[in-house]
């Protein structure tokens, strides 16, 4: 089968592997329809990430159609239509029975690599280094899915692919983000980063009862698309000092909540955005927390710093001085995919949302290479790829 | 109590500086290969183009030889004297490439890297010999202790029941072969030992309590004299069953078998805790989940079920 395959920063290759067969008896095999690359796929493709071998096949959000299932799997039937969290989860630990399906402590076979860098293991993550599993990912025509009888859930014919893709990760990643805000009515949400996870957090707050949302970015027609598509008022943080606009904006008492939905790979003007790029470069640091540390500063006291974006390693200069003193309280967390799914579908369901809102590109599996490389970019007003395996 | 502690802190110290003398040893042994191996690009490296390759793989013999002998007895001094001696030979020939046909920068960094290295020769000679000197007590117990403990999300009676059935081990701990069932209290175990070898030893029940702990020793007189045990406790809160393991062995080749299992990745304690992370994983889910790279070694990629079960060490 054809697989989009990782072989070093910013190269990859579309190639033929092997097809996938049933290892555990609890896996189910499933033929990739429609596939997406996220944001988080970009850390890959840069770099950021540890652990990557060449040859890796990538790809955590995929959906399609039930081939094979193994003998302890009786809730799916070939021919059904699935949509596949992106955390692999057991369904049986303790983190899993309390919902935390990505803390899962049985899903991770590489659990102590992953161990060494951050303490404990979280789950297993398909197509996301080795230190998360080495699983296979679904970036490819086929993939195997541990854990089928927990994880995929079956979506109505009627709905096309584009609607409920994104069941998989952003939706319910965007979605949590807000989620963990705690939001009450007249509620003012910052949100840092207009890209897809971003904008579905922005749709998430609304749909969770806030008053305002304001987004924050410094491409324009991701900022465009929050304001024409998501509802939200937005700050280009190249043009306005963002903790200044904020506060004018929110009477002085700046948002009730902030989401980070950037993560390791953003950017800042002037000195701080500099130090970054300097300590990262010298290996200093590992991440950069521009819009972390200012989600932080701009924060109403007492309110909710909420971080969807993705950091792997170390940060510097954290301003917990403002945490402490002023009583925030950060949350954060890989999404509970399994834990959103249902309800999130019966919201697209109801017509409540159509998370097609985000595509701007169709392209072929074999264009994937192509595809990161606008995305990664930001070329040709790029703001979520779809990938067609047929 | 203060010469207990005196004890103690004698083998703290002890400890660290045999440390540093395996340490060495591995150097000596990497350094070596490199001369060995790849003496045109170490020469190119050091600044001496035109050196003699069969020189450097000379030096590269004496290096390992050094290292060896470190590895099998790294408290003895001596070993670490001659490797004093051949950071004299090593800094006498650089020295001697100083001229204008060479890159005297490279040699210059060379020559300080080795005099660094020359003291730590020196420093870990001289306290070796002040140790053994000063030791009055016999050896300590060479002996490799474990001790890891789980949690599982089943009751405490289904853990234990799992746990009393030996011949289960294999299926959730790497380096177990098979353990047979001899009678009641008596069973057979085979495991695959450091370097492709492999090892086998009777061992008997000394301790079961139902539900709460189960203890182990090898029959007197077995290759690897070792013992076990394990308790099983309830944890707070309807957390399911603490599982603390708790193993003890003297390994088939005294300290060169444990060097040579860190280097091929079986420190004892790691492997303990990932074969109890297997052991949770097959009471809690009923399997081991296989991943497509279960290792650095592989790529995250489908392929031979069998390659990928025999590479994650678990049966089908």
């Amino acid at each position: 089968m054809k697989a989009n395959c990782w072989y070093g920063t910013k190269t990859l290759r579309v190639e033929d592997v092997p097809d996938p067969q049933i290892l555990n008896a609890r896996d189910a095999i499933v033929r990739v329809t429609s596939t997406a690359i996220c944001g988080s796929d970009l850390h890959l493709y840069n770099g950021f990430v540890p652990t990557m071998k060449r040859g890796d096949v990538l790809g955590h959000e995929f959906m399609g159609e039930v081939v094979e299932v193994g003998k302890n799997v009786k809730n799916l039937a070939v021919g059904d239509r699935v949509v596949v969290p992106f955390p692999i989860a057991c369904g049986h630990c303790a983190q899993c029975e309390r919902e935390m399906y990505s803390l899962c402590e049985n899903s991770n076979p590489n659990a102590w690599m992953a161990e060494k860098l951050w303490g404990y293991s979280p789950c297993g993550i398909f197509g996301y280094s080795h230190l998360l599993g080495g699983y296979a990912g679904g970036q490819a025509e086929y993939v195997r899915v541990p854990f089928a009888d927990v994880g995929p859930l079956k979506v109505p014919n009627h709905l096309e692919d584009d609607k409920v893709l994104f069941l998989t990760d952003i939706f319910p990643t965007g979605y949590m983000a807000a989620d963990m805000c705690g939001i009450q009515p007249g509620d003012v949400v910052a949100v840092w980063g207009c890209g897809p996870v971003g904008q579905f957090a922005i749709k998430s707050a609304y749909l969770l009862g806030a008053e305002r949302v304001i987004a924050i970015d410094r491409f324009d027609y991701r900022l465009r698309i929050a304001r024409e598509r998501a509802n939200a008022e937005t700050i280009d943080y190249e043009q306005a000092d963002v903790h200044e606009a904020l506060r004018e904006m929110t009477g002085g008492r700046g948002p009730d909540h902030c989401i980070d939905a950037v993560g390791m790979e953003g950017h800042g003007p002037g000195l701080l955005g500099a130090y970054d790029r300097v300590k990262g470069a010298m290996m200093l640091e590992t991440d950069r927390a521009y819009a972390l540390r200012q989600a932080i500063l701009a924060c109403r006291s007492g309110g909710t710093v909420s971080v969807a974006g993705v950091y792997s390693g170390m940060i510097d200069k954290f301003p917990m001085g403002a945490i402490v003193n002023r009583s925030l309280t950060i949350k954060s967390g890989q999404c509970h995919v399994h834990r959103y799914m249902r309800p999130l579908l019966e919201r697209i369901e109801r017509g409540e949302i159509d998370p097609s809102f985000v595509i701007t590109h169709h392209m072929r599996l074999d264009e994937a290479p192509e595809g990161y490389d606008i995305f990664s970019n930001k070329e040709d007003e790029c703001l979520k790829i779809v990938l067609k395996t047929h | 109590m203060d010469y207990i502690e005196d004890i103690e802190q004698d083998y703290g110290n002890q400890d660290r500086t045999e440390q540093l003398s395996l340490g060495l040893g591995w150097f000596s042994i990497g350094l070596g290969l490199a001369e060995l191996l790849a003496p045109r690009a170490l020469a190119r490296a050091i600044g001496m183009p035109n050196a003699s390759p069969a020189v450097l793989r000379s030096f590269g013999a004496r290096e390992i030889g050094a290292g060896l002998a470190i590895l099998s007895e790294p408290d003895r001094p001596a070993w670490l004297w001659s490797r004093v001696g051949g950071d004299a030979v090593d800094l006498s020939y650089l020295a001697s490439g100083m001229n204008a046909e060479n890159d005297n920068t490279r040699i210059g960094v060379a020559l300080a890297a080795v005099m660094g290295v020359t003291a730590l020769d020196v420093l870990c000679a001289n306290q070796l010999q002040r140790s053994r000197s000063s030791r009055i007590a016999p050896r300590a117990d060479r002996a490799v202790q474990i001790e890891r403990v789980t949690t599982i999300n089943r009751s405490v009676h289904d853990v234990y029941q799992f746990w009393h059935q030996f011949e289960n081990f294999p299926t959730f701990m790497r380096h177990l072969e098979s353990v047979e069932m001899l009678d009641e209290r008596r069973s057979r175990w085979r495991a695959k030992a450091p370097a492709g070898l492999k090892v086998e030893w009777e061992a008997e029940i000394i301790e079961d309590r139902t539900d709460e702990w189960i203890a182990w020793r090898s029959v007197p007189g077995s290759t690897i004299e070792n013992s076990g045990s394990v308790r099983f406790s309830p944890a707070p809160g309807a957390r399911g069953t603490e599982v603390r393991v708790q193993l003890q062995y003297s390994p088939p080749a005294g300290t060169l078998g444990r060097g040579i299992a860190w280097l091929l990745g079986e420190e004892p304690n790691q492997q303990i805790h990932e074969d109890l992370h297997r052991f949770k994983q097959l009471m809690e889910t009923g399997e081991i989940p296989l991943s497509d790279g279960p290792s650095l070694w592989r790529a995250a990629q489908p392929g031979d079920p069998q390659k990928i079960r025999s590479l994650a060490g678990v049966r089908s």
